[in-house]
């Protein structure tokens, strides 16, 4: 069965028409033409299709696109907003040499955007030691929560500073 | 895949109508495990009724204390909600232990208690399997049964079911409401999933249709101290061996009263009434602990591959009660 859809992304409008059984991920990169998103493991095991959809880091491997009708998405790609340069989290991935092949990269950057926006509305982990206290951003809750993003070239090390580098610019701005 | 039709329902009662509208309809609400399973070809349904967009994702406080939790509420939500993390902190940290961030952030409540087994074979449609094909065989039984059950299962299946949230849930005398053909019902979370028997391909008792509308949970008795722990292969996004939510109120030395259940030994989160009744009334002391665990444990029908969850379900059940009967001031 085919349907009709409209999906923004990286705030461009697409209306497409898919077969039902697309993912959303399948959407973005083959039918759109938004190839940030990575097709690592397709079982939302890898976390490297991790977009940011209507403000949430979310997979996209095991969506349909048709349940997605109407949402709005940030790729990797979209996080840049040309003139003002790269945004502080890409800069910090570039500047810590956090990536070796790149592959799992733009699901690393989208993810760490959305995680720090948690912690910022003070959702917890699992390792905050308090939950009726706001979470405080240790090295402890940073690996926790990006423990959905795996890395087969084992670059976590310099993920890690890489976030770091990137809270200390959060003045700037999330997605 | 197998082509299917797709439509998005308007309101609970126009989903269940859609449903029993055709024969292999099924509702599709985060799409984390069902899409999974879609792609997999575990289940080839003609129709999905998309239940996602339905307005039950408010988490409502009653004057009593009691949670309404609608079915659509997400998992990263429910976890991060200020009443479930107030009132019932075991229930977010189980959430806070499942999956990851991103998909937290999809996965529903009504979703999480009906996801399937991650029995490895299961997941592959090349192996036999009582629960995907009924009547090719468990193959499982004489395969690898380390992530198996230790309690209830039967000569047709000894897969578990997997979900953290179901086991805290179950601790905490949940009730899931429903909606179905025949109209609302509710029962006990501990009454949703049932043991194998000679049915594996029934995980729950609800009718085919049956919508999961919401969760309710009653208020915890007054001083009540809560704990999750899980023990799995890696440290973080991983399902668990083995999980243990517990909560327990201490009065002068004396255990008021104690809920505790089980998660990956069973076919359904793991009640521990044995333990329980042992616990009720008695010392808040080691000895009445390891009374209780080894009279849960004494029910254990272990495997070859998966009998270590024998003695490391006695030890944390023991380590938890410990924790929880230090007197806080
Ligand atoms: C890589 C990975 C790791 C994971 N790790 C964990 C873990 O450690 N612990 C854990 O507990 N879980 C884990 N999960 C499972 C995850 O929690 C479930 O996939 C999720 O909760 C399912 O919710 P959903 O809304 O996406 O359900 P869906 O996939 O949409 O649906 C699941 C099933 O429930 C039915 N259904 C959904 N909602 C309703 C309703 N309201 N009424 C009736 N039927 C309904 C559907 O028809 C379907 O059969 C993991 C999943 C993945 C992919
Ligand atoms: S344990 Fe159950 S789910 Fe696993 S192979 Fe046997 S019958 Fe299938
Ligand atoms: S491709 Fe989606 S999580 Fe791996
Ligand atoms: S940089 Fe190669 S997978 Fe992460």
């Amino acid at each position: 069965m085919e349907s009709r859809l409209a999906l923004t992304v990286d705030g461009e409008e697409h209306t497409i028409e898919v077969d039902t059984r697309t993912t959303l991920l399948d959407a973005l990169r083959d039918r759109i033409g938004a190839t940030a998103p990575k097709k690592g493991c397709d079982h939302g095991q890898c976390g490297s299709c991790t977009v940011i959809e209507d403000g949430r880091r979310v997979t996209t491997c095991l969506s349909l696109a048709v349940a997605h009708d109407g949402a709005s998405i940030v790729t990797a790609s979209g996080l840049s907003d040309g003139d003002l340069g790269l945004h502080p989290m890409q800069q910090a991935f570039i500047e810590q040499d956090a990536f070796q092949c790149g592959y799992c990269t733009p699901g690393q950057i989208c993810s760490a955007i959305g995680m720090l926006a948690e912690i910022a509305d003070g959702s917890p982990s699992f390792v905050t030691e308090d939950l009726a206290d706001p979470p405080t951003l240790t090295d402890a809750e940073i690996r926790e929560r990006l423990s959905g993003n795996l890395c087969r070239c084992g670059a976590y090390v310099n993920i890690l500073a890489a976030v770091r580098q990137a809270t200390q610019h959060s003045d700037k701005g999330a997605a | 895949m197998r082509p299917f039709d797709y439509e998005r329902a308007t309101d609970a009662a126009d989903a269940v109508a859609r449903a029993a509208s055709r024969p292999e309809a099924v509702f599709l609400a985060g799409g984390t495990n069902l899409v999974d399973h879609l792609k997999l070809g575990l289940v080839e349904p003609e129709l999905l009724v998309d239940i996602s967009h339905l307005p039950l994702a408010a988490i409502e406080q009653e004057p009593d204390g009691t949670l309404d939790i609608g079915a659509n509420v997400r998992n990263a939500d429910l976890a991060a909600h200020p009443a479930v993390r107030r009132s019932h902190p075991l229930l977010s940290r189980a959430l806070l232990s499942g999956a990851s961030g991103q998909l937290r952030n999809l996965a529903t409540t009504g979703g999480n208690l009906l996801q399937r087994t991650r029995c490895v074979y299961f997941q592959d449609v090349t192996t036999p399997c009582n629960k995907r094909s009924p009547g090719s065989g468990c193959s499982a039984l004489g395969g690898h049964t380390e992530q198996h059950a230790i309690f209830g299962a039967s000569q047709q299946c000894i897969a578990v079911h997997p979900s953290d949230m179901a086991v805290a849930l179950a601790a905490l005398d949940a009730q899931v409401s429903l909606l179905g053909p025949e109209g609302v019902t509710s029962m006990p979370v501990t009454e949703l999933h049932r043991l194998p028997g000679d049915s594996p391909e029934r995980d729950t008792v609800l009718d085919r249709g049956q919508l999961i509308t919401g969760v309710r949970i009653p208020p915890p008795p007054a001083g009540a101290r809560h704990t999750y722990r899980k023990v799995r292969e890696r440290s973080s996004f991983a399902f668990a061996l083995i999980s243990l939510a517990a909560e327990m109120v201490v009065e002068d030395g004396v255990i008021a009263s104690a809920r505790l259940a089980l998660g990956g030994v069973a076919h359904k989160p793991w009640r521990a009434r044995r333990a329980e009744e042992v616990l009720h009334g008695a010392p808040a002391i080691t000895e009445t602990f390891t009374a209780a665990a080894k009279a849960e444990l004494e029910q254990a029908r272990p495997l070859e591959g998966n009998a270590f969850k024998v003695p490391m379900a006695r030890a944390m059940i023991v380590a938890a009660l410990k924790e929880l009967a230090v007197e806080t001031t």
